[in-house]
């Protein structure tokens, strides 16, 4: 493509069936904690 | 109408993200103007609308490059809603531990009060700290991995139900099959030789407090006396690092990182995470103070300045980058393809019905910020959790049933934002507090910009090599 540059493959869409186990870390975002924002995780599976 | 789009243009670079997919394109001048017009089927009223901007054939070419993108489901994918995956009731797996609900600093911006959560000053005993252990177990149901974060005020100033706790979830571990994740956030001070070693060797994750440069923390963190603290946390800090740096420590899993707070006092703070840098630290993360009618919290007045020193920081990052010489910022990590699924976008910080905060004495809260919080106890250790509507509430409280995050663009980003703080700032924690809005949807965009960049980087190397 000339006008258009794709960086990702996102999978969001996809884990509207396969997501949920929780296995992933809490994400807390408040300023005296990990900080760890969920969109700056990435899944445990 | 829900947003569908969101396009930005960072430092000369025009980004178009698809909200509901994911999906971040980096697009020219004319995409990015088309794109005020273009709602997915009305072709021509965008050559008519720009026709006088833009040569006919280009836009076509670029109409056509939009319905691909809309043929591979990554622009104007559909709306998400809440997934069946995201189950009614969720289940706990997280603690943090009130080891200390005193401190050896009196940090000008502490939301605990010196440590003290407004209660009286204590210390968590064992006992109470094993009752947690079995409490989480309990709690999880068939969940795997569990997490202990070992907080305060500060915990190393409470050693033994440290390492009372410590060696009893390692031996509940052996008994049940679950794995704890534990982590300790210090301020340092107490941070010796014989400490660090035994939290290496129990293979803590550690989170380190550290404000970047040296005038700046001793004025935000002195000590009891009124003395700075950034000579002796540095110290200790380089010292930790040392310990833990090079050949198995790659593969334990666990993480050392530094951050830092800033305030009002300096919005400048691009200096201070090089300043952490320069000291030879490269995990690094730094936050916005959240303060309510206080000389060192923001107001919306301040967003301007913010949202240029967080240009400021994201040149610095990527030429660092460039050089050889990056560094990890937390914000600005972010995995675009392989993020986490819905469910988990869609819980967030999990406070208050994934994640619990266990008080000095025994009682359960939401989470740390909300111990000691009017209304919002949950019950205890001996008792169970005994309001069960504020769980409930809590997890309804995703981010598709907050009316200002539902058309939010960075809705599966944020993921409607901290409860605590739209508490504190609005008494309901459905309603997000707006300063810091404003600030995550910047620190994403900059952070979507960095990935983008790195990728199209990625991607030339690769092109030069084939
Ligand atoms: S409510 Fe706020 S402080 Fe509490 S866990 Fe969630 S993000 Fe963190
Ligand atoms: S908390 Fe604020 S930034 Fe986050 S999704 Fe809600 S409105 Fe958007």
């Amino acid at each position: 493509m000339k006008h258009i540059k794709t960086v990702n493959k996102p999978s969001m869409q996809k884990t509207l069936k396969t997501g949920g186990c929780g296995e992933c870390q809490a994400s807390c975002q408040s300023a005296c904690k990990t900080s760890c924002t969920v969109g700056n995780q990435v899944c445990e599976k | 109408m829900k947003a569908r789009i969101h396009k930005f243009v960072q430092n000369g670079t025009y980004i178009l993200l698809d909200i509901n997919s994911g999906a971040v394109h980096v697009i020219d001048k004319m995409i990015y103007d088309i794109m005020d017009t273009f709602t997915g089927g009305n072709d021509a009223e965008v050559i008519a609308v720009w026709e006088n901007t833009y040569k006919k054939a280009d836009l076509a070419e670029a109409l056509n490059e939009l319905h691909a993108l809309m043929d591979e489901g990554e622009l104007f994918a559909p709306d998400i809603d809440v997934p069946p995956t995201f189950k009614q009731k969720g289940l706990v797996k997280s603690l943090c531990l009130m080891i200390a609900q005193d401190c050896n600093l009196r940090c000008k911006y502490c939301f605990g009060d010196g440590g003290s959560y407004g209660q009286e000053r204590a210390i968590m005993s064992p006992e109470t700290g094993m009752k947690a252990v079995d409490f989480l177990i309990k709690s999880s149901g068939p969940r795997k991995h569990l997490e202990m974060d070992f907080f305060g005020g500060e915990p190393l100033i409470n050693m033994k139900t440290v390492k009372a706790v410590t060696e009893y979830a390692r031996k509940r571990e052996q008994e049940t099959g679950k794995k704890f994740k534990l982590t300790l956030t210090t301020n340092g001070l107490l941070l010796n030789d014989e400490n660090i070693k035994w939290l290496n060797d129990n293979n803590f994750s550690l989170v380190l407090s550290l404000d970047g440069r040296k005038e700046v923390h001793d004025a935000m963190r002195p000590d009891v006396g009124g003395n700075g603290s950034y000579d002796r946390a540095l110290r200790n800090f380089h010292k930790c690092l040392d310990s833990r740096k090079g050949g198995e420590w790659d593969y334990r899993g666990v993480y050392t990182y530094l951050r830092g707070t800033y305030t009002k006092k300096n919005m400048d703070f691009t200096k201070d995470v090089l300043s952490m840098n320069d000291e030879g630290f490269d995990i690094l993360s730094m936050e916005p103070v959240v303060l309510k009618d206080s000389p060192l919290g923001f107001t919306e007045e301040d967003l301007p300045r913010i949202r240029e020193e967080y240009d400021k920081l994201t040149d610095a990052y990527m030429q660092r980058h460039r050089e050889g010489r990056g560094f990890f910022f937390f914000h600005f990590n972010m995995d675009l393809s392989n993020g986490p699924c819905v469910a988990k976008r869609l819980s967030g910080c999990g406070a208050g019905h994934e994640y619990f905060a266990v008080a000095e004495n025994g009682d359960l809260y939401p989470c740390h910020q909300f111990v000691g919080r009017e209304g919002y106890r949950l019950g205890s250790l001996d008792e169970g959790v005994t309001n069960t509507e504020l769980p409930a509430y809590f997890r309804e409280s995703h981010v598709l049933n907050k009316e200002k995050c539902r058309d939010c663009w960075s809705r599966f980003f944020c993921s409607g934002g901290c409860h605590a703080n739209a508490d504190l700032f609005h008494g309901d924690i459905r309603k997000p507090y707006e300063v810091g809005c404003e600030i995550q949807k910047k620190r994403l965009e900059c952070a979507i910009y960095v990935q983008a960049m790195l990728e199209l980087e990625k991607l030339e190397k690769e092109d030069e090599t084939a």
